[in-house]
């Protein structure tokens, strides 16, 4: 029925509008990013052609290697908590009983709230006077005087919008892992138990091994995701101090809007494009490898 | 999915307790089921927080220190946000149409597409398959730049229709990925007895594939609304005029000012329920389209 001389034709005709979309706004603009990261335009003024300079200006610009080392250092930071806690809570929440069942859903709520709620939320939860967290830290007797969460130490600030992140997102990579635990064949994990292996010997022999393609893949889109990262830092510390919790697509951002140096911000942003696709690329055959 | 949980994740036959069987036993059973009510006590918090805080008075809202337990119930932080500057229903309305549009668009653009990859012998249907998932290799946070040059000239900043077109270009990669795949595993005997009673490609489509891919349709429906409703970059750049603002981008620039040169508390965390409601709205009512679209969308 779909191997009539038409057929060919009748299949593009329904392919035309994804592909008229997808060349408009996916790789149309990609191409004008390419063009526009060579010359300086301001919108007002016409685009002149300047070469390479958006990208040498970009090593040499001090704002340009601080948002990248403080993006760097925030996946670093987030990673490994994300990952090992998204384990642990899926290895604990993985049976099927009414209690695993609704920690399963409770966990996973906050990753459909957007970012810019959570963030809201946690901004005012982070407020140094009328919040929550160093009331119940003082009520608590942990700390003697109020913490200035945000905006004041980048560091501080850092962790801050990771404490916030980790409850937004950890219920993803949870959800994925408890898929592919679930996944694993009953009988493999039932001969362990004849052998005698204890709970961690069968999550090393067993459970780690098993998953491992979906703890990689996991770890890729949260990596990329970590160093795409820009709502939570705009709306909590709005890169206070001086910057210095000012992310990679944020820097972007100020670059292309408020500035309206639009060639420097599309040359920003190919260079972060390639600095993610390298991240994609690495990843995806460290996935292909294990899955092999 | 048939065989799916309330939660989409797959249900098979198992000990109770799943994959602590053998610790599953004893005192260490209370020990876990101790950590998981503490555990999901920690994640409902802020929304217990957040929620409480909408509904005190404004000045308890605002008080110092915080009180954990409502004293006062009002809604007049709701009342605050229902007249905030151009008002909540203004931005309710940008955000459901942003959202709807977008539903649309991506349903429409990726219902014939993924027909058309399962089913029709397109010439160099490979080629064109790795075409439509460009979005896939580049962050749009990376294609936001000359996506406003482009809209500049086209008139479609400012524009509700040109969000929701960033938030189907956002979109598209991953229903495309899910159309196509639950399109390839209808039965090819359903349209083959279709054909004899002589229907053309398109009554197939709509009469005999359509209905049989409608849990994958819902699917890709819910994951757009969920990204067109709350995301906040691609907004923030192609909007600039208050009125056409999304209820994500009217909050956070609440937070800074109000009259007194504060921030009304009470009122930004009406703001926020209002904005999480939906989604946990849609997610509870729909959540095992949702958790088996992420399984088999992010994992395969």
């Amino acid at each position: 029925m779909y191997s009539s001389p038409n057929s060919k034709w009748l299949g593009l005709l329904y392919l035309t509008p994804a592909l008229l979309f997808v060349a408009v706004f996916t790789v149309y603009p990609l191409t004008q990013m390419v063009w526009v990261s060579f010359n300086n335009w301001t919108l007002i003024s016409p685009p002149k052609w300047v070469g390479l300079n958006n990208f040498t200006k970009a090593f040499s610009d001090r704002q340009f290697w601080i948002s990248l080392t403080f993006t760097l250092k925030y996946t670093l930071l987030i990673t490994p908590i994300l990952m090992i806690g998204g384990y642990a809570i899926a290895l604990l929440v993985s049976g099927n009983s009414l209690l695993q069942r609704f920690t399963r859903t409770v966990v996973f709520l906050p990753v459909v709230i957007g970012l810019g709620a959570s963030s809201l939320l946690w901004y005012w939860l982070f407020a140094p006077d009328a919040g929550f967290i160093n009331t119940i830290l003082r009520d608590l007797g942990i700390i003697p005087d109020r913490i200035l969460w945000l905006g004041v130490n980048a560091d501080i600030s850092n962790w801050a919008i990771i404490i916030s992140v980790v409850w937004k997102v950890i219920g993803f990579g949870m959800i994925l892992f408890v898929g592919a635990i679930q996944a694993i064949p009953t009988e493999v994990n039932e001969a362990a138990l004849v052998d005698g292996a204890s709970g961690w010997q069968r999550v090393r022999a067993i459970t780690l091994p098993l998953t491992l393609r979906t703890i990689l893949l996991v770890t890729l889109i949260s990596v990329i995701g970590s160093l795409l990262a820009f709502d939570q830092f705009y709306i909590m510390t709005a890169g206070q101090p001086q910057n210095l919790t000012a992310t990679s697509v944020f820097f972007i951002y100020l670059n292309s809007f408020p500035y309206l140096k639009l060639g420097y911000g599309a040359a920003l942003s190919l260079i972060l494009a390639v600095f993610v696709l390298l991240f994609t690329l690495v990843q995806m055959l460290l996935t292909r490898r294990s899955h092999a | 999915m048939s065989a799916a949980t309330a939660d989409g994740t797959m249900a098979r036959p198992r000990t109770q307790g799943g994959f602590f069987a053998t610790l599953w036993q004893g005192r260490t059973k209370y020990l876990l089921g101790a950590i998981m009510i503490v555990l999901a006590l920690f994640m409902l918090l802020p929304i217990y927080a957040t929620m409480t805080a909408s509904v005190k008075l404004p000045s308890e809202a605002a008080g110092i220190p915080p009180t954990y337990f409502p004293k006062t119930f009002s809604v007049e932080s709701y009342i605050k946000l229902w007249d905030y500057q151009h008002g909540l229903p203004r931005y309710l309305f940008n955000s459901f149409a942003t959202a709807f549009l977008a539903i649309l668009f991506t349903v429409a653009l990726t219902v014939p597409a993924g027909y058309a990859l399962a089913r029709f012998p397109v010439p160099g249907k490979e080629i064109l398959f790795v075409f439509l998932l460009t979005a896939l290799i580049i962050p749009y946070q990376a294609l936001l730049t000359p996506i406003f040059l482009m809209f500049a000239q086209l008139k479609l900043t400012n524009s509700l229709v040109g969000l929701a077109v960033i938030h189907t270009a956002i979109q598209l990669p991953f229903s495309l990925y899910i159309m196509r795949n639950s399109f390839e595993a209808i039965p090819k005997e359903l349209e083959e007895a279709a054909v004899i009673d002589g229907c053309n490609t398109f009554q197939l489509l709509v009469r005999i594939c359509i209905p049989s891919v409608v849990p994958s349709i819902v699917t890709i429906a819910l994951f757009a609304f969920i990204t067109s409703w709350n995301e906040f970059l691609g907004a923030l750049v192609m909007l600039n005029r208050g009125e056409m603002f999304t209820l994500p981008l009217v909050l956070a620039a609440s937070r800074t000012v109000n009259m007194l040169g504060g921030t009304d508390w009470g009122m930004l965390q009406a703001g926020v329920t209002v904005s999480i409601i939906p989604c946990v709205g849609v997610y509870l009512l729909l959540q095992k389209y949702y958790v088996s679209g992420l399984l088999s969308g992010a994992v395969k």
